[in-house]
C-alpha cells in the first residue's frame, strides 16, 4: 500500500518538522513494514502558477507556435516586466485565461533538464509552460496542464497543488490488517504512534442534496454473503468531466492510473476509506440490481475482458438480464462507465471475507477490491463511502443526486472480554491500566472498564480482534516490544540427540571422512529420469507421487531414489574439470503404496480445529502420506565398482551393523557388476558400477559408480552398545591359504564356508587377493585368504592350526570344488 | 715385540714394563681417536685389542715372570687393558652416534611435497542444523523432526491458517496430487510443532530444523526448496520475555557474546502477538549506523539484519492440539537457514548452495 504523507495530514495533524522518514519510523515502531519511502516527482527549483494572458501565434516556423504572456503573480516576474514573462510554448491545448504551470528559469525538471532564460524562435522565452509528463507526474504528454479556473491564483507555489515533494511511503500490509490498505487506517496508526489527534473521515456523512427521482433498487439474496448493500444513482452527471488535479496526483502517487473521471472517484474513495466501490451505467441496467450467486453455466465477461465461466458458490451484482460483475472482486464490461454515461449508480457493499476469498482463488484473479474484501472491510463503511463518492461527481461531475437504495442487516458488534492484567502475563511484565484503556480507544474501541473484566467492543474495522489475546497484542505492540523484557526460561533436563540423531550425523561424518563431498539437491525428478534410469516399466520405483503445480513440467515427480539429483550433480562437477568428484546425499525419498495414486485423493479428512482430534483422525491423516525414508546415496565420477561396495559395508560396520552383499542385477547398475546390500533377510541397497547406457543416458563418465542405501534400515539395526571382547594374549597362528574355484563361485561363500568349517580356533579371516590368469585354469580365479588362529587358553600347536586349516580347505572343496592352489 | 718361543730372562720383559704397557695403551687410544668410522674403529679395535695386540702380547709374557712379579705385572697389565676398553667403548659410542646422525641427515626429505589428499566435506546446511540443534540440545531441549510431505491439515488448519485464509496463498504451496488431496509439501517446519503437541504433553521444548518447499523459481536469493529452524516451548507460566530471551541466548551462541536481538509487530496465524526478529549486526555491532567512514556490507550499514519470525503460541493452535491455553502458554519463533548461512558466510548466490559442486563443500570441511 502506497501511502502520501500529505493525504495522512488530511486526518492526522502531523508536526510539520517530521519527514516522510520520521513518518515512517513511527509506523515500524508499532509494527507495520515500510519497504520504502519515495519523492513524487524529481523537481528541484520553482513552480509557479500562471495565467495565460495573451497569446501571439507564430506562423513563420515549419510548426505553429505561440509566444505567451503570462502571469505569475509579482514576485516572479520579468525585471522588466513585474508580474509577467514571455514564453514560448509548442502546444496549443490552452488558451487565454487558462491557470498553467510554469517553470521558472533555473527549475531543474526530470531527466535534469534545467530550465533556463534563452533566445528561440526570435523571442526570449523566460520558462516554461509545463506538460503532465514533462514534470515526472504521468505519461499524459497531450498538452499543457490546466488547472481548473479558480483553484489558484497566479504566483501560487505549484509543489503542493501538483503533490511534487510529497513523500510516499511504500507500507507492507499483512494479511490480518485490511483496515490499513487505507489512508484512513495508517492515518489512524500514525496518531497514536506520535500520541496525536485523529480526525476519521468516516465519522461525518457527506451531506448530499435531497432525493430527487427513482433510484436504481436492490436486493440481497445471501444476507451471509452480503449483509449490506447501498446504491446511490446520480443522473446529469458530464462524462467529459476531467479528473480533478488532487486526486489525479494522488491516484498516480498511490500507483494507480486514472482512467475516467467516475471510475477515478470510486478508487479515490477506496484508497481513502478502505470501501471498495462500483460504478455502473445505470443506462445498462435492467430493472432491479440482485446480489445472488451465480447459476450453472452462467458466463460473465470481466473488465479484463476475460470471458468467466461462473461456478455455483460465486457471489454476483447481477441485474434482471443477468451478470453485473463478480461480488467484490471485479465488474463486467456490459455495464462499464463509457464516454457517454450520464446516470452512474455507485454500489458499497459488505462481502463476506471468506466469500471473497474463494472466488477471487477460484479465478485467479486478485484486484484492490478483492485483496481488501478478503481481509476484512470495515461493515460501516458503504454508506459513507457511496456518499463520499456521490459528493465528489456531484462537485466535479456536474452529476445531480437521485437517491439511496439498500438493503441492511443488521450487524454483529464484537464485545471481547478483557482482564487488563492479561498483557501482563502475556509479556512478562505489568503494564499500566490506564493507559491499557487509552491504547483501546485510540485503536476505536468502545471499553466499559465499570465491569471485571472489561467489556470490549471492538471497531468494527477490525475483524481481526475477535480474542482477548488480540487485544493483548494490541496493547504489547503499541507500547512497543523493546519494552517487553527478557528472561531465559529453564527447560526440564533433556536426553539429548537420540540415538537415530546421532546415527544419522555420524553417517554423514564417516561418507565426508572418507573424501566424499555432500550435496542437498532438489526432491523433484521427471519421467525421462525414471526411463534413463532404465528401470523396467513396473518398477516400483516409478511409482511416484505428482505435483498438481511443479514448477517445471520436466519434473512433476517426488523422488522414489536420490540417484537422478546426484548424477546431474556429478555431471556438473565433471563438466567444470572435476573428474574425480565425488558426492554424496543424506535426504528422504518419498514411496507411496498402491493404494496411494501419484495424482492424490479428493475430499481428505480435516479433523476440526476446535479440539484435539481424535487417535482416529490423526491416523487418517497418517495415512494420507507416503512411506518417507531417509536414504544415502553416493556417485564417485573415478571410483571401481568395488569402492562403491566397500564404502556401504564399512558405513555399516562404521555404525556397528553387520551387512552382506550378495550379486544382483538391478537398474540403473551394470548387471555384471552389482551388488545388494542385505540386512539379514531384508535388502536394504544397492552398490556397484553404473550400467553403461545409464552413464550416457545421464552424461556421466564412463564407469561412473554409485550405491543408494535405506539409511533408516541401517540406523534401525545399529549396535550402540556393543559387548566388550574378551583379549586374549596368547600367541596367534597365521595362516595364507589360496583356493582355486570356478569364475561365478562368490568369495563371499567361500569364505563363509571356511570360517564355519576352520571353527572356533579362527579368529579372523579376510580375503586379500583375487587372482585370475595364466596360473588359474581358464574359468577359473585364485582366492587368497589369510587366517589367523588364536585359542584362548593355550599356544596352539602346529598340528592344532594345520588341522583347522584342513577342515577349511576340504569344506571348500566339497562346497565349491576348490582346490588349493 | 717378543717371540712366542724365544728364551728369555722374565727381568729383561719389557714389555711388561710400566712404560711400554703406558705407551701400548697411549698408542691404542690414539688409534681409536684417530678411526673416522665405525669401519676404522673396528680395525683399531683388532689391532690394539685382538689376540695380536700389544697388550695380549705382553700378557702371554706374564707367565713367565716368577711369581713375585706375576701378580704386579698382571695388574698392571688389566690396568691397561681397563683404559683401553674404556677408551674403545667411549669413542664406539661417540662414531655411533655421528653415523646415526649422519643417517638421519643422509634420510632427510622435503616435507613441503606433501599434498593434502582430496577431501571431502558436509553441506553448510546440514552442519548449521546440527549447531542450530546442539545450542538448544545444552538448554534441555530435544530435536523434533517430521515429513517433508505433510498432511494439509497439519501444515495450515491446526496452525490457524483456515482453507480460505489469505496466509494459505501467501506461503505458495505445492500440492501434491491434486490441490483438493489434503497433502502438500510443507511450506515451514511449524508442522512439526503440531505433532510435538499432538504426541507430547507439556512441557515441550523442541527445536525442528528442517526442508520446506514455496513455489518460487530459483535465482540469486530464493528457492524452492530451503531449509528453517523453528524453536517450540510450551509450559507454564510462558511470556513474551521467555521468547526474548531464548532468542537472545540463540544470537549469541550462533554470532558472538553478547549480540541481540530486537523484535517488531508483524502477523502469523499461529501466534499472537507476532513480532519479526533482527539480529544485530555481528559484524559491526551497529557502528556502521550514520557513519559511512565504516559502512558495514553485512548488515548494509542498518545495524540490524532481519533474521526470522516468532511470536506466542496463539491459543487457538494449543486449542487445536489439545493443550489447555488458561493453563499452558508457549512461543515460537522460526528462521531461514539459507538466509543465515548467506549473511554468516558470504555466500551471495542462493543457487551455489542448491548446485552441489564439490567446490562448495569442501570449503566448509566436516563441519563443527
Amino acid at each position: 500500500m502506497k501511502v502520501p504523507v500529505s493525504w495522512l495530514r488530511d486526518y492526522v495533524a502531523i508536526p510539520e518538522s517530521l519527514s516522510g522518514r520520521d513518518v515512517a519510523e513511527l509506523l515500524v515502531g508499532v509494527g507495520f513494514e515500510v519497504e520504502g519511502v519515495e519523492t513524487v516527482g524529481d523537481v528541484r527549483g520553482a513552480l509557479v502558477v500562471g495565467r495565460v494572458q495573451s497569446i501571439e501565434e507564430l506562423t513563420d516556423f515549419k510548426k505553429p507556435i505561440r509566444f505567451c504572456q503570462v502571469e505569475v503573480g509579482s514576485s516572479n516576474g520579468h525585471v522588466d516586466t513585474p508580474g509577467i514573462r514571455g514564453i514560448i510554448c509548442g502546444a496549443r491545448n490552452f488558451a487565454e485565461g487558462d491557470l498553467v504551470i510554469i517553470a521558472l528559469p533555473g527549475t531543474t525538471l526530470p531527466g535534469d533538464f534545467t530550465i533556463g532564460t534563452r533566445e528561440t524562435y526570435g523571442r526570449i522565452s523566460d520558462g516554461m509552460i509545463c506538460s503532465q509528463r514533462e514534470l515526472g507526474l504521468g505519461d499524459d504528454h497531450d498538452g499543457i496542464m490546466i488547472l481548473p479556473a479558480g483553484s489558484a491564483a497566479p504566483g501560487d507555489d505549484a509543489f503542493p497543488i501538483l503533490g511534487l515533494g510529497d513523500e510516499v511511503l511504500d507500507i507492507a500490509v499483512t494479511p490480518d490488517r485490511g483496515y490499513a490498505l487505507s489512508i484512513r487506517g495508517i492515518a489512524r496508526e500514525v496518531a497514536i504512534a506520535q500520541g496525536i489527534a485523529f480526525t476519521d473521515p468516516a465519522d461525518a456523512l457527506p451531506e448530499l442534496p435531497e432525493s430527487n427521482g427513482t433510484p436504481v433498487d436492490v436486493d440481497s439474496e445471501d444476507r451471509a454473503a452480503c449483509d449490506l448493500i447501498v446504491l446511490r444513482t446520480l443522473e446529469n452527471f458530464n462524462p467529459a468531466a476531467p479528473t480533478p488535479d488532487f486526486i489525479k496526483s494522488r491516484l498516480a502517487a498511490v500507483g494507480v492510473r486514472s482512467i475516467s473521471f467516475a471510475v477515478d472517484v470510486t478508487n479515490y474513495v477506496m484508497f481513502e476509506l478502505g470501501q471498495p466501490l462500483h460504478a455502473f451505467d445505470a443506462d445498462k441496467i435492467t430493472g432491479k440490481i440482485r446480489v445472488r450467486r451465480a447459476v450453472a453455466g452462467e458466463k460473465l465477461e470481466t473488465l479484463d475482458h476475460v470471458v468467466r465461466e461462473l461456478s455455483t458458490e460465486d457471489l454476483l451484482i447481477a441485474d434482471d438480464s443477468g451478470a453485473l460483475s463478480l461480488a467484490g472482486i471485479m465488474g463486467g464490461l456490459t455495464s462499464e462507465i463509457s464516454e457517454t454515461t450520464t446516470r452512474v449508480v455507485i454500489e458499497a457493499a459488505h462481502f463476506d471475507a471468506v466469500d471473497s476469498a474463494k472466488s477471487s482463488r477460484r479465478h485467479k484473479l486478485s484486484s484492490e477490491a478483492s485483496r481488501r474484501f478478503e481481509r476484512g472491510v470495515d461493515r460501516m463503511l458503504p454508506p459513507v463511502a457511496s456518499a463520499r463518492a456521490a459528493e465528489l461527481l456531484i462537485q466535479y461531475g456536474g452529476a445531480t443526486y437521485v437517491g439511496l437504495a439498500g438493503v441492511e442487516t443488521a450487524p454483529d458488534l464484537v464485545h471481547v472480554s478483557f482482564d487488563p492484567e492479561h498483557p501482563g502475563r502475556v509479556a512478562g511484565r505489568s503494564y499500566d491500566v490506564a493507559a491499557t484503556k487509552a491504547t483501546l480507544v485510540a485503536l476505536g474501541c468502545h471499553v466499559d472498564d465499570a465491569k471485571s473484566p472489561w467489556d470490549v467492543r471492538v471497531p468494527t474495522w477490525r475483524p481481526d480482534l475477535s480474542a482477548s489475546i488480540d487485544l493483548v497484542e494490541e496493547v504489547i505492540r503499541i507500547d512497543g516490544y523493546n519494552n517487553v523484557p527478557t528472561r531465559l526460561p529453564v527447560a526440564p533436563k533433556g536426553a539429548g540427540y537420540t540415538a537415530k540423531q546421532k546415527l544419522m550425523r555420524r553417517s554423514g561424518l564417516f561418507l565426508a571422512g572418507r573424501g566424499l563431498a555432500e550435496v542437498r539437491n532438489y526432491p523433484f525428478m521427471g519421467q525421462s529420469e525414471f526411463d534413463n534410469l532404465e528401470l523396467a516399466s513396473d518398477a516400483t520405483r516409478r511409482h511416484a507421487l505428482k505435483l498438481a503445480n511443479p514448477l517445471s513440467d520436466e519434473q512433476p515427480f517426488m523422488r522414489t531414489t536420490l540417484l537422478p539429483g546426484l548424477f546431474a550433480a556429478l555431471t556438473r562437477n565433471t563438466s567444470r574439470g572435476f573428474n574425480d568428484a565425488a558426492i554424496f546425499e543424506i535426504a528422504s525419498v518419498s514411496l507411496p503404496t498402491p493404494a496411494q495414486p501419484a495424482t492424490g485423493i479428493t475430499n481428505p479428512p480435516r479433523p476440526s480445529v476446535n479440539g484435539r482430534p481424535s487417535e482416529g483422525d490423526i491416523a487418517q491423516l497418517e495415512a494420507l502420506l507416503p512411506a518417507q525414508p531417509t536414504y544415502v546415496a553416493g556417485v564417485l565420477a573415478s571410483g571401481a565398482w568395488s569402492d562403491a561396495i566397500e564404502l556401504v559395508v564399512s558405513l555399516a560396520s562404521e555404525l556397528g551393523v553387520e551387512v552382506s552383499v550378495r550379486a544382483a542385477d538391478v537398474a540403473p547398475w551394470h548387471p555384471g557388476r552389482c551388488a545388494q546390500v542385505v540386512l539379514g533377510d531384508r535388502v536394504i541397497g544397492t552398490a556397484g558400477e553404473i550400467a553403461p547406457r545409464v552413464n550416457e543416458n545421464f552424461g556421466l563418465p564412463k564407469r561412473t559408480v554409485a550405491f543408494e542405501v535405506d539409511l533408516d534400515a541401517l540406523v534401525l539395526h545399529a549396535n550402540v552398545t556393543p559387548s566388550a571382547p574378551r583379549i586374549w594374549t596368547f600367541p596367534i597362528a597365521k595362516e595364507d591359504i589360496a583356493l582355486v574355484v570356478a569364475k561365478n563361485v562368490a568369495a563371499s561363500d567361500v569364505l563363509d564356508t571356511v570360517r564355519v568349517a576352520a571353527g572356533e580356533l579362527l579368529e579372523d579371516i579376510r580375503l586379500f587377493d583375487v587372482y585370475e590368469g595364466a596360473q588359474v585354469p581358464e574359468g577359473h580365479k585364485s582366492l587368497a585368504f589369510a587366517l589367523r588362529f588364536r585359542a584362548a587358553d593355550r599356544t596352539l600347536s602346529a598340528e592344532e592350526v594345520a588341522s583347522a586349516r584342513q577342515a577349511g580347505i576340504e569344506a571348500a572343496a566339497a562346497k565349491f570344488g576348490a582346490s588349493l592352489r | 715385540m717378543s717371540a712366542p718361543n724365544k728364551s728369555f730372562d722374565p727381568v729383561e720383559v719389557t714389555t711388561l714394563s710400566p712404560e711400554a704397557l703406558a705407551g701400548f695403551v697411549q698408542e691404542a687410544i690414539a688409534a681409536f681417536a684417530a678411526a673416522s668410522n665405525l669401519e676404522e674403529l673396528k680395525e683399531a679395535r683388532l689391532a690394539h685389542t685382538g689376540d695380536r695386540s700389544s697388550l695380549a702380547l705382553a700378557n702371554r709374557e706374564v707367565g713367565a715372570l716368577p711369581p713375585a712379579a706375576k701378580a704386579d705385572a698382571g695388574k698392571r697389565i688389566g690396568q691397561a687393558r681397563g683404559e683401553v676398553n674404556q677408551a674403545l667403548e667411549s669413542r664406539t659410542a661417540e662414531l655411533e652416534a655421528a653415523r646415526d646422525a649422519a643417517l638421519l641427515i643422509e634420510e632427510s626429505v622435503d616435507v613441503t611435497t606433501v599434498m593434502p589428499a582430496t577431501r571431502g566435506g558436509r553441506h553448510p546446511l546440514t552442519t548449521i542444523q546440527e549447531q542450530v540443534a546442539d545450542v538448544f540440545i545444552a538448554l534441555g531441549y530435544r530435536v523434533a523432526e517430521g515429513p517433508e510431505i505433510e498432511a494439509e491439515w497439519l501444515n495450515f488448519d491446526a496452525l490457524n491458517i483456515a482453507p480460505n485464509h489469505p496466509a494459505r496463498t501467501m506461503q505458495d504451496t505445492f500440492f501434491v496430487g491434486n490441490e483438493d488431496s489434503g497433502v502438500v509439501l510443507r511450506t515451514h517446519t511449524s508442522p512439526v510443532q503440531i505433532r510435538s503437541m499432538l504426541t507430547q504433553e507439556p512441557p515441550i521444548y523442541v527445536i525442528c530444523p528442517g526442508r520446506v518447499f514455496r513455489t518460487d523459481e530459483l535465482d540469486a536469493t530464493h528457492s524452492p526448496v530451503f531449509h528453517q529452524v523453528e524453536a517450540l516451548v510450551i509450559d507454564k507460566g510462558i511470556t513474551m520475555a521467555d521468547l526474548k530471551g531464548t532468542l537472545d541466548h540463540f544470537a549469541s551462541a550462533m554470532f558472538g557474546e553478547g549480540i541481540v536481538t530486537r523484535l517488531r509487530p508483524s502477523y502469523f496465524p499461529f501466534t499472537e502477538p507476532s513480532a519479526e526478529v533482527d539480529l544485530q549486526c555481528f559484524v559491526c555491532r551497529g557502528a556502521s549506523i550514520d557513519n559511512p567512514e565504516a559502512a558495514c556490507r553485512t548488515c548494509r550499514s542498518e545495524g540490524w539484519i532481519e533474521w526470522g519470525g516468532c511470536g506466542m503460541v496463539n491459543p487457538k493452535v494449543l486449542i487445536a492440539c489439545g493443550i489447555d491455553p488458561e493453563e499452558f502458554t508457549g512461543f515460537a519463533f522460526g528462521m531461514g537457514l539459507e538466509r543465515t548461512l548467506m549473511f554468516r558466510h558470504g555466500i551471495t548466490d542462493m543457487r551455489d548452495m542448491v548446485e552441489g559442486d564439490v567446490r562448495f563443500t569442501r570449503a566448509f570441511g566436516l563441519g563443527v
